[in-house]
């Protein structure tokens, strides 16, 4: 029976994550576009409901209305799959960030953590690599010449950064003694790591914004030069999965970052996933802040920041962490 | 293992969720195609050449390096682990690692692998 319980315990935290997730995704497009509105000094969208607050619905039910096109020399199996490896792997990525702690209910441990697996960095940072796949197998199969440059560049920045990437968290790593999520959280108790790692977590920004293709490092779309890159030929809701997977992937990286940096689930009086909620939100308006004050850099330079700056700062970081670790 | 069970199930779940979608999308959207609007994007003109063009051997050196650097730093990290129980033992062991990786990362700006001209 054990076994029984154990899958249905995580299937409903799973539906339950993803929903919050979808709706959270759905709610970060209107929350990004009224805030980059207010930083520009105009609205945003404000004529769907009140606020703008069914802006998101009545997006979603235009997708899927929308004409579904597939060219004539596109791939169409790539064509068709790429998407769905984009969402698949950033929705995946969630399942071993941890959003609470432990709690009993009808005499089981709940652990609020979906899959709490002793790899879970290196498995984020696996995702992370297979959600490339969909961007450049998208490009790829579109068959455009935009959509093939955009593809090219999304693939040669984010396994640069991914370099840098994997060499920041290696401090975190020192410090906490675990690959485990949870216990990189249980190992900032007494002291979040960001005291410890301030440098990493400048590092980390910036890596991580890379990695995520936003701005200011947005060039796989950069629209003024490739028309929207490697989503080009995509309509309707195949389109919509890219634009929904590269918001999860937003999320995952706020919520990852404060996992990471800023104790997690970890704070006084209120419980522990409104803690998690809260400093993911204020994560992810830092993120969206630097959209709106940064202009995009130009190919050259990022490459260069990724290979001639964050690797050899975040080698720095990591000896004279494992220095000081080494002497204590 | 059964820790990797939620992450089987995960993964299953979001590929239900997008096939449903796609599918969804591709039975209620317009269909009113016609042959001109299936042709390759490219603002009003005819496509001149193969689109799936020759890309600049940079990219190719860039993954060259990426497979390099990513599996010395996959190097570090079962060290990373344990080095809080190994003292100065351990770090003088990774210092030497660093080093010889520093050695190929000169190596390879002195070279100009890096360069974007």
């Amino acid at each position: 029976m054990e076994p029984y319980y154990y899958t249905l315990e995580s299937l409903i935290k799973i539906v339950v994550v993803v929903t919050v997730l979808m709706l959270g995704v759905a709610y970060l497009t209107l929350i990004e576009r009224k805030f980059l509105g207010f930083l520009q000094v105009r609205l945003g969208p404000n004529r769907v409901g009140f606020w703008g607050l069914l802006q998101p619905i009545a997006d979603g039910i235009k997708s899927f209305v929308k004409e579904d096109i597939i060219p004539d020399n596109a791939d169409k199996t790539v064509y068709v799959i790429a998407p769905m490896i984009t969402f698949v792997t950033a929705i995946s990525m969630f399942a071993v960030i941890p959003f609470g702690d432990s709690f009993t209910l009808f005499g089981r441990n709940i652990k609020l953590v979906i899959a709490d697996i002793d790899i879970g960095l290196l498995y984020i940072f696996a995702l992370g690599t297979l959600g490339e796949y969909g961007v450049v197998l998208g490009g790829w199969a579109s068959s455009n010449k935009y959509a093939v440059l955009g593809s090219l560049r999304a693939a040669a920045q984010m396994i640069s950064y991914e370099v840098a990437l994997g060499l920041i968290l290696i401090g975190t790593i020192i410090l906490a003694g675990s690959l485990r999520l949870t216990e990189i959280v249980e190992a900032q108790r007494n002291g979040w790591f960001i005291l410890y790692q301030p440098f990493a977590f400048l590092l980390y920004l910036v890596a991580s914004l890379a990695e995520i293709n936003r701005t200011p490092f947005d060039m796989p779309e950069s629209e003024s030069e490739l028309a929207c890159g490697f989503n080009v030929e995509y309509s309707s809701m195949k389109f919509a999965l890219f634009m929904i997977a590269e918001y999860a992937h937003l999320v995952t990286v706020a919520a990852l970052t404060i996992t990471l940096f800023f104790g997690g689930w970890l704070g006084p009086f209120l419980p522990g996933p409104i803690w998690f909620i809260g400093k993911t939100l204020v994560m992810i308006f830092i993120l969206i802040w630097i959209r709106g004050t940064y202009p995009r850099m130009r190919y050259d330079h990022i490459m260069k920041l990724g290979w001639k700056f964050l690797f050899p700062a975040a080698l720095a970081n990591v000896v004279i962490t494992a220095l000081f670790v080494a002497l204590r | 293992m059964t820790n990797y069970i939620p992450v089987l199930i995960i993964i299953i779940f979001a590929f239900l969720i997008a096939a449903l979608i796609v599918g969804a999308s591709s039975i209620l959207g317009h269909k009113i195609s016609k042959k001109t609007k299936l042709d390759t994007y490219e603002c009003g003109m005819k496509t001149i050449g193969p689109t799936r063009m020759k890309m600049n051997i940079r990219y190719y050196l860039t993954a060259m390096l990426f497979l390099i650097f990513d599996i010395e730093v996959m190097f570090l990290y079962p060290w990373a682990l344990v080095t809080g129980n190994l003292g100065m033992f351990g770090f003088l062991e990774m210092l030497v690692f660093v080093i010889i990786l520093l050695v190929g990362y000169v190596y390879v700006w002195k070279k100009g692998a890096l360069e974007w001209e």
